[in-house]
């Protein structure tokens, strides 16, 4: 029964987070834009109209269930991390998989928005599917090198392990044991929060806004809640990959919102990459990066 | 993708809860990003430093699908009409039309063009219109506010007086349209 408590307080808590943390990242780029920009609740509020607006463009059985796999696939990352060392309710299902299925379910989310947006048949948004697959394939080599350099030089792929071989003091957490790794996950954490450089997917000035074009009131409102969700979800795995996990609430939060202002504020000041030069990038330098840890722990 | 059928007729809704929601709806209005005269250039400063429309939850959608709002920004053509009852009408409900300019009060210096419309709220159900020719954005925002107080009280209608007097928009409208081809209501 607590565990079931655990997980929708955790669900519940990761959307407002996610959705507080989007609101404030749209305050932190406008105060950067010499700009007021909106109340921070805006994304709340946002939700909450979309919700309640009418829904009558549907196209099909994929449109429908896209904004769906995405949740799920937040959900199910958000319940495989431990949240906070040491709290053992807050580690949900994170006995249920390591953190290759982490991975893989990362992807599954995204692949069912891509399925959803290619069923709308919108011209734009199967350019931003085809876009964002390609990066993905791209930044997802980087990252698993990194995540296999840290899980083989700790010699294990279990997350709590992982974040429980950390606590040792801030000198033992990876970043600073594996930084080349650390550098290839953190640089592909930037295309993983669609940020600049590596925002082809949504570029509004070529795509307008990409995937979700078609998409309109509740889809759109239960795809912001999917973002949200997610954007925590990856926020949590990697403060518990390379910043020693949380030992308390307090830290969980200054931890994901330092960790989420990164690609908030590298995304406010640089241009946009076309799809090769980015592909191009993600291919060599944080594949390069990752791999130079690897190779250490390996010899 | 077009649909056949008429709308329904929306029903009344009352409460605290739609309160809520007339809140929520007032407090993020999303602009479909279509400018049909002039008045599309005085809407782009409304997004920079010095006018900023983000902070009162304003924001620009690239597809009506998304938005709540139509701005009918100045002149309307009669070739545009047929688009932009298009674009309105594929708005989700509930959405609002912020007319901008003398053109679409009485047609201002076009009122006896051959291809101008003369008065917007024959064809489509204006909200709010904002005078002047063109308009400042300081003349824009105090539209948007002024459909913000209205939308709060309940009172921004337009759409569901379209749908109960379809009949008659369509009447004016197919006078202006003569090579008509579009549905009943298209979403």
């Amino acid at each position: 029964m607590g565990n079931i408590v655990s997980i929708v307080l955790t669900i519940l808590g990761a959307l407002s987070w996610g959705l507080l943390l989007g609101g404030i990242s749209r305050t932190v780029t406008a105060r950067i834009h010499g700009r007021m920009g909106p109340r921070v609740t805006q994304n709340f509020i946002d939700m909450w109209k979309l919700f309640k607006k009418t829904s009558s463009i549907h196209h099909g059985g994929m449109f429908w269930m896209a904004p769906m796999f995405r949740i799920t696939g937040a959900i199910c990352v958000l319940l495989m991390v431990p949240l906070v060392i040491g709290n053992s309710i807050t580690y949900n299902m994170s006995f249920a998989g390591d953190i290759f299925l982490v991975i893989y379910i990362m992807f599954f989310g995204c692949l069912g928005m891509a399925l959803g947006a290619g069923n709308s048949g919108h011209p734009y948004a199967v350019i931003a599917v085809s876009r964002g697959l390609a990066q993905m394939s791209s930044y997802e080599l980087s990252f698993s090198i990194a995540v296999v350099a840290i899980a083989v030089g700790l010699k294990t792929f279990r997350i709590e392990g992982i974040v429980e071989a950390q606590q040792a003091g801030i000198l033992s957490w990876n970043i600073f044991r594996f930084p080349f790794a650390s550098a290839g996950a953190l640089i592909a954490f930037l295309p993983m929060q669609m940020a600049y450089p590596f925002g082809i997917v949504l570029a509004p000035q070529e795509i307008p806004i990409g995937p979700p074009t078609e998409y309109s009131s509740r889809f759109l409102s239960f795809m912001f809640s999917g973002r949200a969700l997610f954007g925590t979800a990856k926020l949590i795995l990697f403060v518990s990959l390379l910043f020693g996990g949380a030992s308390n609430w307090i830290s969980l939060l200054v931890k994901t919102f330092l960790l989420y202002m990164y690609p908030v504020v590298v995304s406010s000041v640089f241009p946009r990459f076309r799809t090769e030069q980015s592909i191009r990038f993600l291919w060599f330098v944080p594949t390069s990066l990752a791999l130079v840890d690897l190779i250490r722990v390996m010899l | 993708m077009y649909c056949n059928q008429r709308p329904e007729k929306p029903g009344v809704k009352k409460g605290m809860l739609e309160k809520i929601n007339n809140m929520a709806r007032a407090n993020s209005l999303w602009v479909t990003a279509y400018g049909t005269g002039c008045g599309a250039i005085e809407l782009r400063p409304l997004g920079t430093s010095r006018f900023d429309m983000e902070r009162f939850g304003i924001a620009m959608r690239p597809t009506p699908r998304q938005a709540d709002v139509l701005i009918i920004s100045g002149y309307l053509a009669t070739k545009t009409l047929k688009r932009v009852i298009r674009v309105y009408e594929q708005i989700q409900d509930p959405k609002y039309i912020i007319a901008l300019g003398s053109c679409t009060i009485n047609g201002g210096m076009y009122f006896d063009s051959y291809n101008t419309l003369n008065v917007l709220d024959k064809y489509l159900p204006v909200d709010v219109y904002v005078m002047g020719c063109m308009p400042r954005p300081e003349a824009v925002i105090d539209g948007f506010s002024l459909l913000m107080q209205k939308i709060k009280d309940g009172r921004a209608q337009g759409w569901k007086h379209y749908k109960e007097n379809l009949d008659y928009y369509r009447e004016n409208q197919k006078k202006i349209i003569t090579d008509w081809d579009l549905p009943d209501y298209n979403w």
